[in-house]
């Protein structure tokens, strides 16, 4: 990992909504020297509703971008679960002679499969020997890796598709206690807040509840999406409920950061609707 | 593989046989054990379970799986397919199944997510990248609720989570001509003569 150079694929989210997940994940990144050049002009990977209309049209986005990163020759890194996954689908895909045919005709040239995609939470997870500057001792955590990362493992060949453990491996190191659960890989929803806010905010309500009945003080995300259903719905299913919740949704590049002894404010924390501070400031981490 | 080289195998035919080209997966297959549903987080708020969803495209219940909500509630978590004993890869289909109502122009179980789905293609074509305060306030307009989500902006908008202005990439030029490109290729290989080689 140390040294490594990565073509860096931010994703749309990383722009807008998720500002704090590219902050952060710079940062740590800097820290720990990993390198991350992010590719030119990048365009959209076309997330579910490119694929969900139009099955080519779900390969042809993201094989552009895998165009543009094989042009720098580097591997490909992205923070989002989302991205990752429909680049790595898309170089899966393109080992298909009919399917690299079909795409080549669209992007006018040809696309090979071998540019390689790992998501930020593989690369970050390759060596867990951590410059630790503030150890998160006594705050417990619920890894939440949601289902994009993980599945399919014949096309993503990452960690287990119902139990994986790397982020649980990472919090470990930082010196705070990962718990053990059952929805660590659950969909929270997915793209869909907008459309179905009432299908999203009850199965947020099922991961966020359970995580907090077990004992954790907050959970730990590596995917925009899971990361602002859990976070920026938290309100809206609090008084759905009539109950209230509370618990803060970490990006685990931030807890990272916290650990590699970075300011809550360097981390963007102060973006998240549901406020983590109070939690930071009783654990002494804030 | 999932891209057929026919991409369009025949509507004339019933719909288990274009589901099973198109997707190529072994839908008569299914033995209804009902594994998928069972996993199935949006299950409970689906007309037709996804093994439902199996039975009828076996049974030929052709018009209801098309006009059912949960081709269109699933949400591609992919839980059923890495459970399925006969490892059918059933979020697959039911992807298939959503590009096909797009073809015969069937009415979509849930008018809000195929809207959704329709915007968000939208934007991309337009921008390049996603524009989150513009795919909100379009959704909500061609889904006509315009306030909707509206308590949520004003603090989405001071933690400067929801930027003003797209963020438009130089090559929108390319990523049309990818649109444009795609949806001339999909046109062609639904001529007839094309069509025959999806038979089985
Ligand atoms: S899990 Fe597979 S075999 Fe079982 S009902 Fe679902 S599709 Fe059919
Ligand atoms: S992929 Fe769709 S049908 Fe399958 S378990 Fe997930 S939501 Fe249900």
């Amino acid at each position: 990992m140390a040294g490594r150079t990565y073509a860096y694929y931010p994703g749309c989210a990383l722009h807008g909504t998720a500002r704090e997940y590219d902050v952060s994940a710079r940062l740590v990144c800097q820290t720990l020297n990993v390198k991350l050049q992010e590719i030119k002009d990048w365009s959209c990977c076309g997330a579910s509703s490119a694929a969900s209309l139009s099955p080519l049209l779900g390969i042809a986005l993201p094989a552009h971008n895998l165009k543009l990163a094989a042009a720098m020759e580097l591997p490909i890194t992205t923070p989002c679960a989302m991205c990752s996954y429909r680049l790595k689908t898309a170089a899966h895909e393109l080992k298909d002679e009919a399917t690299a045919r079909q795409v080549s005709e669209v992007l006018g040239s040809a696309v090979g499969p071998e540019v390689t995609v790992e998501p930020l939470l593989q690369v970050l997870s390759e060596d867990l020997s951590f410059p630790i500057r503030k150890p998160l001792t006594g705050l417990k955590v619920a890894c939440y890796y949601g289902c994009l990362l993980v599945r399919p493992k014949s096309v993503l060949q990452f960690d287990d598709e119902e139990n994986p453990q790397t982020m649980d491996r990472l919090i470990t190191a930082l010196g705070a206690e990962a718990i053990d659960w059952g929805l660590k890989t659950e969909c929270c929803g997915a793209g869909l807040p907008l459309a179905r806010p009432d299908l999203v905010h009850r199965l947020a309500y099922r991961i966020i509840s359970l995580a907090q009945r077990l004992g954790a003080d907050c959970i730990a995300t590596a995917c925009p999406m899971c990361q602002s259903n859990l976070d920026i719905h938290q309100k809206e299913i609090e008084a759905e409920h009539g109950e209230k919740l509370g618990l803060p949704i970490f990006y685990f590049t931030q807890l990272l950061g916290l650990a590699l002894g970075f300011t809550p404010r360097e981390l963007y924390l102060h973006k998240h609707l549901t406020n983590p501070l109070p939690l930071l400031r009783a654990k002494g981490l804030g | 593989m999932t891209i057929p080289d026919v991409i369009r195998p025949p509507l004339s035919r019933p719909l288990l046989i274009f589901i099973e080209a198109h997707s190529g997966q072994p839908v008569s297959r299914c033995n209804q054990c009902g594994k998928c549903t069972a996993g199935c987080p949006a299950a409970w708020a689906m007309d037709l379970t996804p093994r439902q969803v199996m039975r009828a495209l076996q049974l030929g219940l052709d018009n209801d799986v098309l006009a059912s909500s949960a081709i269109w509630l699933c949400l591609s978590c992919q839980i059923c397919s890495v459970r399925c004993p006969l490892e059918i890869d059933v979020a697959k289909v039911m992807h298939s199944l959503r590009h096909r109502t797009q073809e015969d122009k069937t009415h979509p179980g849930d008018k809000n997510i195929a809207r959704f789905h329709g915007v968000f293609r939208g934007i991309i074509h337009r921008y390049g990248r996603i524009y989150e305060l513009g795919l909100a306030g379009l959704n909500n307009m061609v889904s006509r609720r315009p306030w909707a989500h509206l308590k949520l902006f004003p603090a989405m908008l001071r933690k400067g989570k929801l930027p003003m202005r797209p963020s438009r990439i130089k090559a929108t030029a390319e990523v049309k001509n990818i649109f444009q490109k795609v949806a001339a290729l999909e046109e062609r290989f639904s001529t007839p003569s094309e069509l025959t080689k999806g038979d089985r």
